[in-house]
């Protein structure tokens, strides 16, 4: 990929960073706020998201619609055991950190350049985390 | 309130970045799930597979950086009245900006429970991004809207751990405060 095919990538990132900060999704306040059931606001977002998001992809598959470069467009399954273990599991444990830390991975970015330094730290916490479990993966139920 | 420098509500700022979805997939296909950028900088990915998605983590940072030079919203975020006063219990009191000073600065790193909730937050996101093949982005906006079961299955899981960090490990971790 050259410089030029990565610009619209980075310019979808600066329109999603301004629409997640001005709506306070990355917040720790709000994700206490959604947790605690207190506000339509966090829900209003996700369902708005999931159903421009959904409504979309129906067209897109509908019409048969291709990339800028004439590709289709692919939403390949995910494999899925017949517990579907590391999903609930997994996302427990994301769940978890979501909530304490009122961040997940792109807020954490977003924060950051809001000036809230401190993010470095839990950055780096999300890539120690990232790390171990490639490690642990052999010993873990999916 | 400024449309500048005020909160967006939620029925502009959510059916907007539903639009990332279909923005990336016609875009070159690509799938929005910004959790993969941690495997990336981990080794797991190529980087020149996942530039595209680099270059959207890069945007998001300075979007960040943009709203804080010039659309700040001076004032705090108004959560509900219920919330601050469930808050204040757990002894957050400070509500301007983004995030509570007292628990999320380089400060609180200072403090058992500053350090707990950074360290150990931070840890648990991404082992359990990677875990379960995605984060908000993949499983909720992405997974949900076209439909796939696992990614159900994870966001019950992202709600049942958040629920219970919010009223078991949150009240443990603050009553020291």
């Amino acid at each position: 990929m050259t410089l030029r095919t990565l610009l619209p990538y980075l310019f979808l990132g600066i329109a999603f960073g301004i629409l997640a900060t001005k709506g306070e999704v990355i917040s720790w306040f709000r994700i206490q706020e959604m947790f605690r059931f207190q506000s339509f606001h966090m829900y209003g977002i996700i369902a708005g998201a999931i159903t421009v998001s959904a409504a979309s992809i129906r067209i897109i598959r509908r019409r048969g619609l291709t990339t800028a470069s004439g590709e289709p467009v692919a939403l390949p399954a995910q494999p899925l055991s017949r517990f579907g273990t590391q999903y609930w599991l997994g996302g427990t444990i994301f769940g978890l950190g979501w909530a304490l830390t009122g961040a997940c991975p792109a807020p954490m970015f977003a924060l950051l350049g809001n000036g809230i330094g401190v993010m470095s730290v839990l950055i780096v916490s999300a890539l120690a985390g990232t790390y171990a479990y490639g490690r642990l993966r052999p010993w873990l139920p999916h | 309130m400024d449309i500048l420098t005020g909160p967006w509500p939620w029925y502009v700022v959510g059916p907007l970045i539903g639009l990332v979805v279909p923005a990336l997939l016609l875009l070159g296909s690509k799938r929005f799930d910004i959790s993969v950028n941690l495997q990336t900088m981990c080794g797991v990915h190529s980087w020149r597979d996942e530039a595209w998605n680099m270059a959207m983590l890069a945007g998001i940072f300075l979007g960040g950086v943009l709203v804080a030079t010039f659309m700040q919203n001076p004032d705090p975020v108004a959560i509900s009245e219920a919330t601050r006063q469930d808050l204040a219990l757990l002894g957050i009191t400070d509500f301007q900006g983004l995030v509570p000073r007292e628990i999320i600065s380089f400060q609180s790193l200072g403090r058992l429970e500053g350090l707990i909730l950074l360290t150990g937050g931070g840890f648990l996101i991404g082992f359990g991004a990677r875990y379960a093949r995605g984060c908000t982005s993949g499983h909720a906006i992405t997974g949900l809207a076209s439909l796939q079961l696992p990614s159900l299955i994870a966001i019950i899981g992202f709600f049942t751990g958040g629920l219970i960090a919010t009223h078991l490990l949150l009240p443990l971790l603050l009553s020291g405060m």
